[in-house]
Parts: structure tokens; C-alpha cells; sequence
């Protein structure tokens, strides 16, 4: 058999896309949450930099795992905090206040970092989450590993999407969310705080994207490097609209990615040499614009995305 | 307490903004300073006399406002037609390499020839990086944000492609970068023993340009129409898909030529770090200048000011390099909120 289908039988090809989609999903998650409020956050990618970094550096002083996961949320939540004042009650351009908080998070970042680690050439490393299997049902062919042999992240994010999902659909709070994001007049008229349930919103998406940081530095990887995000918030950003603002399919968008990604990381080292791996390593990045292009003819975005809404003030 | 708009913007509120935000970035920017241990004073002095302190500084702060001017104006104009160009830096990289391409010696020609050429080339090839995002917007709807920032990392792979390749200098002791471009297509020096280069006058030319085509004809009346209100600019006639493009084919030739004159003004070459971020810091600058085209050259000024004033301040207190993009980002932030002021007040 050829050696490009071999990698579609390996076990560890699937358990590879697995780990791949789950920063994705915390990131998308995140956002997801931010948009359907109505605002759009640029400032995942710093974000999540950010959450790398302070989930990493946590973990590096003593704390452990999970407190190091806690903390990066936190961190998450004070930059969402930042762009949710600027962008909710004082209503300044999502686009700009984005991509502000994004340099803003990721320079402080790399400060920081320059600061708690000086002279430190080469990473130093800590003691990252192991994959915990599920005994017996691990071993199952080409599926186990990916299904039942992950981080603990991993489990939280799965868990995650279905939490988000009913919150979404089957609450009142969810169904607060999604109007101050479709009629923000409208909610206002129920008694909604609009400025309220939009904050709350920006803040715990910006919370999930830095836990999706720290998903790299502490399950994925175990140290930090600079741009080690690359770009996946800005994925996370597409992968939002390919799957048309609803959690299971950012689950879908997510893993379909990871599978493309793992395939294309594999299929460099099987061809290497013939074609330059620049031309792979492109590939995710183009199929994100790709999925875009397809799905934006369909797109439904929420109807008060980017517009800043002021009481007594026509949108 | 509630938010409301001024009746008329204040006109000292709004000239003052940019100062006001800078002030305000470096008193936010302190506690950092005191956490790494240095006397907050001498670092800021240290900053300014790097930035200011003699002529060398001066040059330098000039050569590396340069492609900040032209990556501001990338993004002021873009911005003011609500074309969202994240992706200058991509298009930077792309005017750089076709430069680099045509310039090491593709053609052979005097300087006369060879440098408009080469530039002109470089212009077009930043055009054509943000053409294809303006055109899935203008005719499938697709967010423009997502596709030029994503761009930006396809083109960096590109370009370590083409270096590693196709590009490679044969002679450059196997490093990946470009193979050096001709003395004639170099741009010429403009002040004795300094790195300033042509490029800075083609700059400030570029933004002046820009400011009399914005304000003096009907391209520049159709882009700011077809920004502050689409609806209105089509009622009245205008193409908004036409103006969007021909928005786009300025904002990336502009971002494409701060490429080409880092290559043949200052480097010479074309490697992967070329442009330490001039495309997003482009953003900073044209929201300090408040997408004005002549503010963009001071606003230049002051960014590249930070960075060489930063360099030389960790050079005598060791304060990490990446304070020049903490303070960036801070102003960027800062003069959001200063322009906030300029047009609102807080009512009890």
C-alpha cells in the first residue's frame, strides 16, 4: 500500500488530531461565546499567547497543573476584561480594540517572560499532563488511542462543548446571550442588561481562549516559546464561522482541522525532499480561508455582531 | 451615568489625543520598568536620548520610520473605506521579495531605470496579495479580518520557501536569504555616513500624495464615502465593490513598497526577518494619527522612536526589548480612549 494512505491506519495519526483540535476547540469555544453576545474578539491570539505562557510559568514556580490551568483563565479574563470595557460600554471598534489587546497581550507576554526567565536560552521544561487511558478500550484499533487515550485538557474540552451547548439552547442565560447578539433593543425591552450579559460574555470567552493557551504549554508541549500559537487564534476566528456560531459544529471544524494538520505533518516526512515543507506546513492555513469562502455564502451571523450598542442610540 | 456623543468634537480634544495617549502609555508602561529594577527617570531618558540624543540616533529613528510611514498609510487608507487590511505584513514581505527578485540582477539597467522598476514592481505585488481578499469580500462576503491575517502566515512560509530555494544566494555560506540586489537598483543614501535612505523621502512623498488624492479628488471623497456610510455611497451612484478594490490596490501597493524599500534602502537582501512587525505596528500608526495621512509621518516617527530608544536603553540597563512593544501597544490602547474623549463626554 502506499505510504500516504499507511498514515490514515496508524493509531497515532488519529490521537494526534485529537490533541491538535483541543486548543482549537477551548479558542474557537471561546470566541463562539464572545460572538454570539455581538462582539467580535481579536484579541484571542494575544490572549491565548498569554495563557501560555502564565499557565506554563505557574506550573515552572510550584503550582500545579491544574492551578497553573486556573490561573491562565484568570489572566484570560483580566485581558477579555480590557476589551470587553472598551468595547461594550464605551463602544469602541471591536476590529481595533482587538488587535490591540492582542499586542498588548502578547508583548506583555514575551516582557514577562524575558523577566521570570532571564538568560534562558533553551526552554526549561515541567512536568506536563500524561495522556490517562481507559483501560482496555485504549488498545482498540486505529480509534483507541485518539478516543480514550487523552490528557485530561482534552477531557475538559470535550466536556466543555456540551456544556456550552446547553447553556446556549436550554437556559435563560443562553437565550440572554444570544438576544443581547440578535436584538440588543429587544433584550433591553426584557429587562436585559445588554452591557451586563455582553461583558460577562467577552470575559469568560477570553477566560476559555487562555485556557486553550495553556493547553499547549502544559498538555501539548512543556515549555514555552515565543509564537508558539501560531496563528491558531486567528483559525479559531474561522473555524467560528465554518461552523456557523453553534458549539458541536466547532467540535466538527476543530477535528476536521486537526486531522488536516496531522496528515500534512505526516506526509512531509513520507514525500520529504520532493516538495518543500513550507508548502505543507501552508496547508491549514489555506484550507481555513478555504472552509471560509464555502461557508460564508450560508453564514448567519449574529445580526448585532460589531455593533456597539448605546442606550437611546439608534444602531 | 451614561455615555453621549459631543454635539460638535472638540477640535483641542482630538489634536491633543495622540500626546494625551502617549503620556498616559508611558505612565502605565512604569511598574514595569520598577519591576525590572531600573530608576524610571533615567530609563525614559535613556529612551528619548536614544531616540533623539544625537544625530546617529536621529538617522537611525528616521530609517526605521520609514516603513512605518508606508505601512501606516497601508492601513489609514484601508481603514478609512472600512477595508479591514490586517494583512500588511504579508504584503510587505511579498513587494519585498519581488524586489529582491528583479533587483539582484534579473535585468541590468542604470540606476534611473532600475530603481522606479524595481519599486514599481514591488508596489504591484503588495497590491496583488490583498486583491484576493477584497475581491472573496466585494463578491462572496467573506470577513476580510481572517483572510489577510491569515495570508500573512502563508507568506511567510512562502518566503522561507523562496530562500531556501528558488531565491537562495549561492554565495551566502548556505544562510537562508536572498541573493544581494545590484548597486544599481540600491537605493541612495541621503545623509553621509548614516543608514537613511531614499526611501524616507519616498515615504513622506507617499503620505503627501495620499493626503491630496484623499482630500482634493473624487477617489479619495468615493473611499471615505463608501466608509462612513455603504448604503449612502451606492444610493448616490457610487460602484462600492470598484472602490473597495481600488482602496485595496492602494493600501497593498503601499505595504508592498515599504517591502521593496527595506530591501534595496536598507538590507539588501531579503531574509525572514526583515520586518520585525512593520505590518501590524503599521495599525498603530494609523490609529495614532487618527488615519490622517500627514499625521502617519509623525506618528512613524514616534513608533520608530520607541523601538531604536528602547534598543539603546536595554543596551545600558538591560531592560528586555520587548518594552518597545509594551509601549506601542499601551499608546495604541490609550489613544483609543483619548479618542473616545475627543468625541463623547460622561453625563450623571
Amino acid at each position: 500500500m502506499s505510504e500516504p494512505l499507511e498514515i490514515l491506519l496508524t493509531a497515532s495519526f488519529w490521537a494526534a488530531a485529537v490533541r491538535i483540535a483541543t486548543p482549537l476547540v477551548f479558542g474557537t469555544l471561546g470566541e463562539l461565546v464572545c460572538e454570539r453576545a455581538g462582539v467580535l474578539n481579536l484579541g484571542i491570539e494575544g490572549i491565548m499567547t498569554a495563557g501560555a505562557m502564565v499557565g506554563w510559568t505557574s506550573v515552572y514556580m510550584g503550582a500545579d497543573l491544574w492551578t497553573g490551568v486556573l490561573l491562565a483563565a484568570t489572566c484570560g479574563a483580566v485581558f477579555g476584561a480590557l476589551h470587553a470595557l472598551l468595547t461594550v460600554p464605551l463602544g469602541l471598534s471591536q476590529h481595533v480594540v482587538g488587535l490591540g489587546v492582542t499586542l498588548l497581550a502578547s508583548s506583555l507576554t514575551y516582557f514577562s517572560y524575558r523577566l521570570l526567565l532571564p538568560g534562558a536560552s533553551t526552554p526549561p521544561t515541567i512536568e506536563a499532563f500524561q495522556p490517562m487511558s481507559v483501560p482496555g478500550l485504549s488498545e482498540l484499533p486505529l480509534v483507541g488511542e485518539a478516543l480514550f487515550s487523552q490528557t485530561p485538557m482534552t477531557w475538559l474540552a470535550l466536556a466543555l462543548i456540551l456544556v456550552a451547548a446547553y447553556v446556549l439552547n436550554r437556559t435563560p442565560m443562553g437565550l440572554a446571550l444570544r438576544m443581547v447578539g440578535e436584538n440588543p433593543q429587544a433584550a433591553e425591552a426584557q429587562g436585559i442588561s445588554v452591557n451586563a450579559v455582553r461583558m460577562t460574555a467577552v470575559i469568560v470567552g477570553s477566560a476559555l481562549m487562555a485556557i486553550g493557551g495553556a493547553f499547549l504549554t502544559l498538555a501539548a508541549f512543556n515549555s514555552f516559546f515565543f509564537t508558539m500559537v501560531q496563528g491558531r487564534g486567528w483559525v479559531c476566528i474561522a473555524l467560528v464561522v465554518f461552523a456557523s456560531w453553534r458549539p458541536g459544529k466547532a467540535l466538527f471544524g476543530a477535528l476536521l482541522y486537526g486531522l488536516f494538520d496531522a496528515y500534512q505533518v505526516r506526509l512531509q516526512h513520507a514525500v520529504a525532499k520532493e516538495i518543500p515543507y513550507q508548502l505543507f506546513l501552508m496547508t491549514p492555513y489555506l484550507l481555513s480561508i478555504l472552509a471560509l469562502i464555502l461557508m460564508s455564502r450560508r453564514a448567519t451571523y449574529p445580526q448585532a455582531l460589531m455593533k456597539p450598542y448605546r442606550r437611546g442610540e439608534r444602531g | 451615568m451614561r455615555v453621549e456623543r459631543r454635539e460638535t468634537p472638540s477640535a483641542w480634544l482630538a489634536l491633543g489625543a495622540p500626546f494625551a495617549a502617549i503620556a498616559l502609555a508611558l505612565l502605565a508602561c512604569t511598574p514595569l520598568i520598577m519591576w525590572h529594577g531600573s530608576p524610571v527617570l533615567e530609563a525614559y531618558g535613556l529612551l528619548l536620548k536614544g531616540t533623539l540624543g544625537s544625530r546617529g540616533a536621529a538617522t537611525e529613528t528616521l530609517t526605521r520610520a520609514t516603513p512605518l510611514v508606508l505601512t501606516g498609510l497601508a492601513a489609514a487608507v484601508a481603514f478609512r473605506a472600512r477595508l479591514w487590511n490586517i494583512g500588511a505584513e504579508g504584503q510587505l514581505y511579498l513587494g519585498a521579495a519581488a524586489a529582491a527578485a528583479v533587483g539582484a540582477g534579473a535585468i541590468a539597467a542604470p540606476p534611473w531605470i532600475l530603481i522606479p522598476l524595481v519599486l514599481t514592481i514591488g508596489v504591484a505585488a503588495g497590491a496583488l496579495w490583498l486583491i484576493g481578499p477584497a475581491l472573496l469580500k466585494t463578491r462572496l462576503g467573506v470577513d476580510e479580518v481572517v483572510t489577510t491575517l491569515l495570508l500573512n502566515f502563508v507568506m511567510l512560509l512562502f518566503i522561507s520557501m523562496m530562500i531556501e530555494g528558488p531565491m537562495k544566494d549561492p554565495l551566502g555560506f548556505g544562510w537562508p536569504q536572498s541573493a544581494p540586489v545590484l548597486d544599481e537598483a540600491a537605493l541612495p543614501k541621503i545623509v553621509p555616513k548614516s543608514r537613511l535612505h531614499l526611501g524616507f523621502v519616498i515615504a513622506v512623498v507617499a503620505a503627501v500624495v495620499f493626503w491630496l488624492i484623499d482630500t482634493r479628488t473624487r477617489w479619495g471623497f468615493e473611499a471615505r464615502a463608501v466608509g462612513s456610510n455603504p448604503a449612502a455611497a451606492r444610493f448616490a451612484g457610487m460602484t462600492v465593490q470598484t472602490v473597495m478594490i481600488r482602496v485595496a490596490i492602494l493600501s497593498g501597493g503601499l505595504a508592498g513598497l515599504a517591502g521593496a524599500c527595506e530591501v534595496t534602502g536598507l538590507r539588501g537582501y531579503l531574509a525572514l526577518d526583515l520586518s520585525p512587525g512593520f505590518g501590524y505596528a503599521g495599525i498603530v500608526v494609523a490609529m495614532l494619527a487618527q488615519l490622517h495621512p500627514l499625521g502617519v509621518i509623525g506618528a512613524a516617527v514616534f513608533v520608530a522612536g520607541v523601538f531604536v530608544g528602547a534598543d539603546a536603553m536595554g543596551r545600558t540597563l538591560g531592560v528586555p526589548g520587548f518594552i518597545a512593544d509594551v509601549i506601542v501597544a499601551a499608546s495604541l490602547m490609550c489613544m483609543l480612549l483619548a479618542m473616545f474623549a475627543a468625541r463623547y463626554r460622561i453625563r450623571r
